[in-house]
Order: C-alpha cells, then sequence, then structure tokens
C-alpha cells in the first residue's frame, strides 16, 4: 500500500464527495424548508441519469450538456410532486411523510424496472478514458468534471439562497412559515419551488455521475442512503453542513474502500451513521431540531 | 343507571360469546380449508401467515408504540440465519433452533433500542437506524463466507422428518404458521388493552404526557421492541424450514423490510387484525400481478407504491381504522 | 419548621444559552396548601414547573419533596413519588377514549385492571365527562380537554398537583366550574400548586401567592397583600401604577 495509492483513493472519495454533497444539499433543502424527509430523493437522481443516458444514446448530447434538459425536467417532476402528493399531508404525522416518499420511491423505481428493464447502462463517452495526471497520480476526467459540476451549482443554489429575493423569502418560509405569510410570502408556492429545487439538485447530480456511474433502477438506493448520512452529518437544514458532510464521507467511503474489499466498504459509513445520530443528532452545523 | 356501565368492563374488557363463536368457526374453517384447495394456494396462505406474524411483530413497535422501523428485515434475517446455523452445524432442531433465534433476535433488538430510545431518537431518525442496521447485517452476511456469504445457505432435505420442521407436504407447515399466527395475534389482543399496551398507545400518543403520569417511556419502548423482534424472528425461522433455502437478500434485503410493514400499514397500524388484513389483500394482489407480469419483476413492487401512497393520502388509518371511523359515523347518527 | 413544608425549592437557578430563565427561586408549599404562581409572560413560570417535574434540570439549587432530594430524576420517577403536572397546551392522547385516557393516569397507583376501571369511572364522574367516556379523546372541546388533563393528573393520586394555565381558553362559566372542582380536590386531600393568568381566578383560589418576573422571586405573600405589593404592580403594569 503506498502513498499513491491513499492519495488516489483519498482523491477520487473527495470527488466522489462532492457529487454526495450535491445531492444532499437537495435532500437538506427540502428538509430544512418543509421538514419532510425525501425518501424519494435517489429515485429523482436516477431518473436524471437515465435521462442522460436516453440524451446521450438517442440525440448524442453529451451528458455534461445533457444537464439543461435534467434540470427543467427534475424541477417540474419535483414540483409536481410536492404540489398533488405531499401538500395534502403536510400536518400529517412525520412517519406517514416518510411512508409517502418511499411509497413514491418504490414506483419510480419499479417503474425504471419496468420501462428499461433491471440491466445495467452505461454511458460510454469519448473522453471517458481520459485522465489528469499530476506527477505519478492520474485523475479521471469525469470525476473531476462531476466535481467541478457539483461545485458549480453547490455555489448556484448558494447564491440563489443567500443573495436573490427568492432566496430570502425560502429562508422565511422555512424559519417561520406563519410570519412568512403575513409578510405576504406565498409559502405554498415558495415549497414546491423548493422540492423543485432541491429535485434538480439530485438530477443535476445523476447527469455528472452517468458517465462513469453504471445506471440501473436502484442505483438511486445507494446515494439516498449517502445522502441521509451526509444530511443527518452535516446539520439537517444546512446546506453548507450538506457540503461539508459530502466530502466527509466521500474520504470515509475511500478510507472504508482501503481497509475493506468488496461490499463492505460501506460499513465503516452505516457506523458513522450510526455514531452520529445516536451523539450528534443535529449534525456537524445544526442548530434547533 | 351508572351501576351498569361499570359492570360492562370497558376496559377489561372479554370478546363476548358471539365474537367468540365466529372466532371459533373461523378456526374451524381454516384447519379444514387446505385439503380441499390447490396446493398453489395453500403457499399463498402460508405466506400470508408468515407475512402476518412478521408484520404483526413490527405492528408491536409501530403500530402501538409508534416507532416505525424501516429495518425490520433485521429481525427476519437473524430468525432464519440463527436457526439455520444451528440445524446446519450443531443438529439443533429448528423446534429448539426457534426459540434461540427468538432471543438472538430480541437481544440485537434490545441492543438497537437501547441505543436508539435512551438519546430519544424517533420518527425518521429511528426508521433510518434501523434499515442501517438492517443493511449492516445485509452486507456482513453477503461478505462472511462461514455463514454462507452471497450462496446462502442450503437445508437438505431428510424428506419428512417433523422433529426437524421438515415435511415433504405443504399442509403441516400451514398448520404450523396457522397456529403461530393464531398466537400471535392473540398475544397483541391480550395487551391491546391491558396497562401494557395503553401505557404503549399513550407513548406514542404523547411521550412528555406519558413520562408526566408515570410512565417509563423508555423501558415501555424496549418492551414493545423486544415482543417485535421475537415475533419477527419467528417468522424468520418457519420461512426457513419452510423453503429450505435463505440467503442474505431474501432476508436482510430492504425489500423485505418493506414487505414486513406495509402489511400493517395498509390494514391498519395499532390494531389486531390489521397486519392480517393488509397480508390477506396484498399477499394475493402481489401473487397475481407476478403471474400476470411475469416477465417485469418489478410491477408488483410498482403497485405497492400505489397503495402505499393511496392508503397515507385517503386511508391514513388502514383500512380498519377507516372501517371503524365509518362505523363511528353510523353509530352517532 | 423546613421538615413540614411539602415541597420545598431553595435557590434553583436554570438558564438557556447564557440567559437566566430562573434565578435563585426559593420558595415552599406545606401539605393542603393551594400556592399560586404568577408573573408577566416569559417570567419563568412553566420553566420552574419543569424544572419541578424533571421535565428540565436545574443548574444548581436543590428542590426537596416529601422529604427526597429530587433533583434530576426522570419526570416518571417524579410522578411515582407523587407530584404531578398538567400541560398549559392540553396534551390528551388522542386516539384513545375519554376512559382509557384516565386509565393511563390510574394505572399509576395499580396494575390491577379492574381497579383501574371503578377508579377511572369514579374521576369521570368527578370531573363530569362520563356522558363522553367512550368518545375519542380527539372528539373532546377545549373545555372537555382540560377537564380530562385534570382527571388524568388526577387519577394518578398524586399528593402534589401542579396545575398549568388550566383556564386557559376558558369562559367565566366554564372558569368557575374548574374553580369549584380545584377546591373539591384540595378537599379531598391534594396540594395544589397553580400558575394562572387569570388574576381574579387566582386571588380567589390561593392561600399564598408568590410572584415571579424574569426568573426571579418578588413576592410570597397572601393574595391581599401581593395585590397591594409595589413591586408587583409595577411588574405588571409599569413604574407609577395603582391597582384601582
Amino acid at each position: 500500500m503506498n502513498i499513491y495509492y491513499i492519495l488516489q483513493s483519498l482523491i477520487d472519495g473527495l470527488l466522489i464527495g462532492g457529487v454526495y454533497s450535491l445531492v444532499a444539499i437537495g435532500l437538506t433543502l427540502i428538509f430544512g424548508v418543509m421538514r419532510i424527509v425525501n425518501f424519494a430523493h435517489g429515485a429523482l437522481m436516477m431518473l436524471g441519469m437515465y435521462t442522460t443516458y436516453w440524451a446521450f444514446n438517442l440525440l448524442h448530447i453529451d451528458p455534461y450538456l445533457s444537464i439543461l434538459i435534467c434540470v427543467p425536467v427534475l424541477f417540474i417532476i419535483g414540483a409536481a410532486f410536492q404540489k398533488f402528493l405531499i401538500t395534502p399531508i403536510l400536518d400529517a404525522p412525520e412517519h406517514n411523510q416518510l411512508l409517502l416518499t418511499l411509497g413514491v420511491s418504490l414506483f419510480l423505481e419499479n417503474l425504471a424496472v419496468f420501462l428499461w428493464s433491471p440491466n445495467y447502462r452505461v454511458t460510454r463517452t469519448s473522453y471517458e478514458f481520459a485522465y489528469l495526471y499530476i506527477g505519478d497520480l492520474s485523475i479521471s476526467l469525469q470525476r473531476v468534471l462531476a466535481f467541478l459540476t457539483a461545485m458549480v451549482v453547490t455555489g448556484i443554489v448558494y447564491f440563489l439562497l443567500s443573495k436573490t429575493d427568492l432566496g430570502k423569502a425560502i429562508r422565511a418560509a422555512s424559519e417561520e412559515p406563519r410570519g412568512a405569510l403575513l409578510m405576504g410570502i406565498n409559502v405554498r408556492r415558495i415549497y414546491w419551488i423548493t422540492f423543485g429545487i432541491g429535485a434538480a439538485c439530485a438530477g443535476v447530480a445523476g447527469s455528472a455521475t452517468a458517465p462513469f456511474f453504471p445506471v440501473y433502477p436502484t442505483v438511486g438506493g445507494i446515494f439516498v442512503i449517502t445522502a441521509f448520512m451526509v444530511v443527518v452529518l452535516g446539520g439537517m437544514g444546512s446546506v453548507l453542513g450538506a457540503f461539508a458532510g459530502g466530502l466527509i464521507i466521500g474520504l470515509a467511503d475511500a478510507v472504508g474502500g482501503m481497509i475493506f474489499p468488496g461490499a463492505m466498504k460501506s460499513i465503516i459509513s452505516f457506523i458513522l451513521f450510526i455514531l452520529i445520530l445516536l451523539f450528534k443528532p443535529t449534525g456537524l452545523f445544526g442548530s434547533k431540531n | 343507571m351508572n351501576e351498569n356501565k361499570h359492570a360492562a368492563g370497558y376496559l377489561a374488557r372479554g370478546l363476548g360469546t358471539k365474537k367468540w363463536f365466529v372466532i371459533i368457526l373461523a378456526l374451524a374453517l381454516l384447519h379444514v380449508l387446505p385439503w380441499t384447495i390447490p396446493s398453489h394456494i395453500i403457499h399463498m396462505m402460508i405466506m400470508i401467515f408468515i407475512f402476518t406474524i412478521m408484520g404483526q411483530g413490527w405492528n408491536v413497535l409501530g403500530g402501538y408504540v409508534g416507532q416505525f422501523s424501516f429495518g425490520h428485515a433485521l429481525f427476519f434475517g437473524i430468525g432464519a440465519y440463527t436457526s439455520t446455523l444451528l440445524f446446519l452445524h450443531l443438529g439443533l432442531s429448528p423446534w429448539f433452533g426457534i426459540i434461540i433465534a427468538c432471543m438472538a433476535s430480541i437481544a440485537v433488538g434490545l441492543f438497537v433500542g437501547l441505543l436508539s430510545f435512551r438519546y430519544g431518537l424517533s420518527g425518521p431518525f429511528f426508521a433510518l437506524i434501523m434499515l442501517a442496521f438492517a443493511e449492516i447485517f445485509h452486507i456482513t452476511f453477503i461478505t462472511w463466507k462461514a455463514v454462507g456469504g452471497s450462496l446462502g445457505l442450503l437445508i437438505q432435505s431428510s424428506g419428512n422428518a417433523p422433529l426437524l420442521m421438515q415435511f415433504t407436504d405443504k399442509i403441516p407447515f400451514y398448520y404450523i404458521s396457522l397456529w403461530f399466527m393464531a398466537a400471535a395475534l392473540y398475544v397483541v389482543w391480550r395487551f391491546e388493552k391491558s396497562r401494557t399496551g395503553l401505557y404503549f398507545m399513550a407513548v406514542r400518543e404523547d411521550k412528555d404526557a406519558a413520562e408526566a403520569l408515570g410512565i417509563n417511556t423508555f423501558k415501555s419502548q424496549m418492551i414493545a421492541m423486544a415482543i417485535s423482534a421475537g415475533m419477527t424472528a419467528i417468522g424468520g425461522t418457519i420461512y426457513a424450514q419452510y423453503l429450505l433455502y435463505i440467503d442474505p437478500d431474501i432476508t436482510f434485503g430492504a425489500i423485505n423490510s418493506v414487505e414486513i410493514m406495509i402489511r400493517p400499514i395498509i390494514g391498519g397500524p395499532g390494531t389486531v387484525l390489521g397486519p392480517l388484513l393488509g397480508s390477506v389483500v396484498l399477499t394475493p394482489l402481489s401473487e397475481f400481478t407476478r403471474e400476470v407480469f411475469q416477465a417485469y419483476s418489478g410491477v408488483y413492487l410498482m403497485i405497492y407504491g400505489i397503495v402505499l401512497v393511496a392508503v397515507i393520502m385517503f386511508l391514513p388509518e388502514g383500512i380498519i381504522g377507516f372501517a371503524n371511523r365509518m362505523f363511528e359515523k353510523f353509530r352517532t347518527r | 419548621m423546613s421538615q413540614t413544608h411539602l415541597l420545598n425549592i431553595t435557590n434553583i437557578s436554570k438558564s438557556f444559552q447564557g440567559l437566566k430563565a430562573i434565578s435563585k427561586v426559593s420558595l415552599h408549599i406545606d401539605p393542603g396548601e393551594i400556592l399560586g404562581l404568577i408573573g408577566p409572560n416569559g417570567a419563568g413560570k412553566t420553566t420552574l414547573f419543569n424544572l419541578v417535574t424533571g421535565f428540565l434540570k436545574p443548574e444548581s439549587g436543590e428542590i426537596r419533596f416529601d422529604g427526597n432530594m429530587i433533583m434530576g430524576l426522570k419526570s416518571h420517577q417524579i410522578c411515582k413519588l407523587g407530584i404531578t403536572r398538567t400541560f398549559q397546551i392540553v396534551k390528551p392522547f388522542a386516539h384513545l377514549s375519554t376512559l382509557e385516557n384516565v386509565a393511563v393516569g390510574s394505572f399509576n397507583t395499580t396494575r390491577n385492571i379492574k381497579e383501574v376501571e371503578e377508579k377511572s369511572w369514579n374521576i369521570l364522574g368527578f370531573v363530569g365527562l362520563e356522558p363522553k367516556a367512550l368518545d375519542p379523546a380527539h372528539s373532546l372541546t377545549l373545555p372537555g380537554r382540560k377537564r380530562l388533563e385534570l382527571a388524568r393528573a388526577l387519577a394518578t393520586e398524586p399528593k402534589l398537583l401542579l396545575l398549568d394555565e388550566v383556564m386557559a381558553g376558558l369562559n367565566p362559566t366554564e372558569q368557575h366550574e374548574i374553580t369549584e372542582l380545584v377546591f373539591k380536590i384540595r378537599e379531598s386531600g391534594t396540594t395544589i400548586f397553580i400558575i394562572e393568568h387569570h388574576m381574579r381566578v387566582i386571588m380567589g383560589l390561593s392561600d399564598r401567592i408568590v410572584v415571579i418576573q424574569h426568573g426571579e422571586v418578588i413576592a410570597d405573600n397572601s393574595p391581599k397583600a401581593v395585590a397591594e405589593d409595589p413591586g408587583v404592580i409595577e411588574a405588571y403594569l409599569g413604574k407609577g401604577a395603582v391597582i384601582a
């Protein structure tokens, strides 16, 4: 086990961590604003991956360009999901909301199995074997692009939330819905917009990973669990926390991969997850509950 | 006027002779049934009974105490693997193995419960922690060759061996699963209106109020977890003996957690018959869809998804809860 | 003298994120008393109840009940020792029937279900909720829920009953009925510690009143003396005001 192998693993972990961050940001936005734990988030990412796959194979659109398709498509799906399915149960007990999103997730995943078969699909771009060479390290170009995409989108979301009027409205609605209503903010509208943004984030994450990750109906499952870990680690509702958390979990995964063979590598993350839930459920950057 | 009400026993209620008669009749019919129906229907009924047992286990923790677990496959797997491993390595009859499996499951459950409830985890966090634990076991059993790894464990058939819980015919399994199911239903019915059951529901309805009234909410949750884990594990052992083959996916897999919990949720969480009703509705539905859409294995799960969403939106208290409310409306007319 | 106090709070303090919510509060209640607790909004009244009943832990000071030190004990243990509280915003067990709600409280005293049933019916009669016994708690109106909250607490057979704004949201007739109930409860041997905003009500109910402002005790006297206390008047109405 030489230093280059370790560095390589850590860098790969960091890069994929960027993608985890992006997925988690969508999840944490939705939770922060609406207190909804969106189990279907992974399925949304999966839809983004398939959108990219089909755009590439049928229309020869480069995956990174198909982000432009993914964003509106996933936004609309997310907004519709919120408006028609979630709004009626906003006041229902928490576990019902969880079950509803689980139901949607089941439906979407198996719809994908029905439409596109459970077979793994791969998006083979012309530059899939392009590497950046730094000394003895070889870093996959696609992973770097995925990381950069994640950073750009994270930046956009952060800018949106902190500098725009919409962002202010979203933050108001999340902190004090009744107060926001009194200030003339259409809280209902904010909810589906936020959900749409969250879904779009998942979709972009899907697009960015499709080039180097196999695409199959239940791929979202891994990502949604990881995203939950990131969100809990970073603090529910904290965008900054989701960002940092994603990178940390990416690194943890890399470490796990170095120590344990095969499927066991996720065990580190799971144990970390359980420990955080027990000892610091508000996360590293979380505030109230 | 008051004296009449006091005597009626609204809390410590019995079922009354009429209801007992119906139950005895139903049981009698169920005993006769397997001799009159084709083999694949017997199989379906065995599945209904087994999943009712496991669903009822989930129900104790989820429906009555309000702690929804998304990882009950954990106990299913522990049950199945414990009895199977004890049989394969020590030759221990599953009739004893089932007891050990139950205890092992309770031990793990209490461990998870200790971690979760001591720190006051609830709601989505508890659901996810259970999922995480189930996945940890799932991954571990896939990787660990000594317990069969991803290939699973095969129990060599010894033909008809009642002492080893093996039968060449389905009908004995029908009776075994029927009796265990009846026992599970009875256990829940007994504690439902007892101090234990009322305490469970108080914890579900309002933890603070429960504590203020002298209820040790941690203890209540732990008791519920123990019953829940044990009951589900029993289903796991019966399942393993019936199929004579288990692997990490069909026991610890996340889908099984869904299968276990969806039945009481649809049927009516927090009711005695909810898991049975849910099983009766969903098991044939999934068998039927699997028949019709043979090429597409996922369709029945799509339907689960739709049913789950529909029930949450329109019948959040499950079928029984909805029926009860309708009865209330007619009663107060 | 302090051996006869049922509840003895000595120098209790509690802060939240640097802000002192309760600051060196001391008070006592004797058996059979009705002690009123008043103070402007945010003064710390419910916080004090939370500290006594184990929902919050005091940073310093002592709470002695019936000879036992109860700081740091869990709420259910404190209930078992003999203190039961009601909540300002009522917390019925919504999906259980009224009778079952009371039964939950009653199980604190015995495990025998027949006994519990009988006691529960009696308490329902005492508070006037018998006609609603079999209805689910969520179907009760606010006055009904207040009675239920009271009934449930009574069912635990407490030595000391803590009532947190049990009158809020009730009209004068309903308030009068609850006031009568509180007197009946005291007559049956329970000591009462009551937080209330409605001045007329609490002045009429209490043997003695403690006034809290900004987490500190500013008066501890008979209702008449408290009503004339300039410090209390200032706390409620500002400097220079006078109660007619």
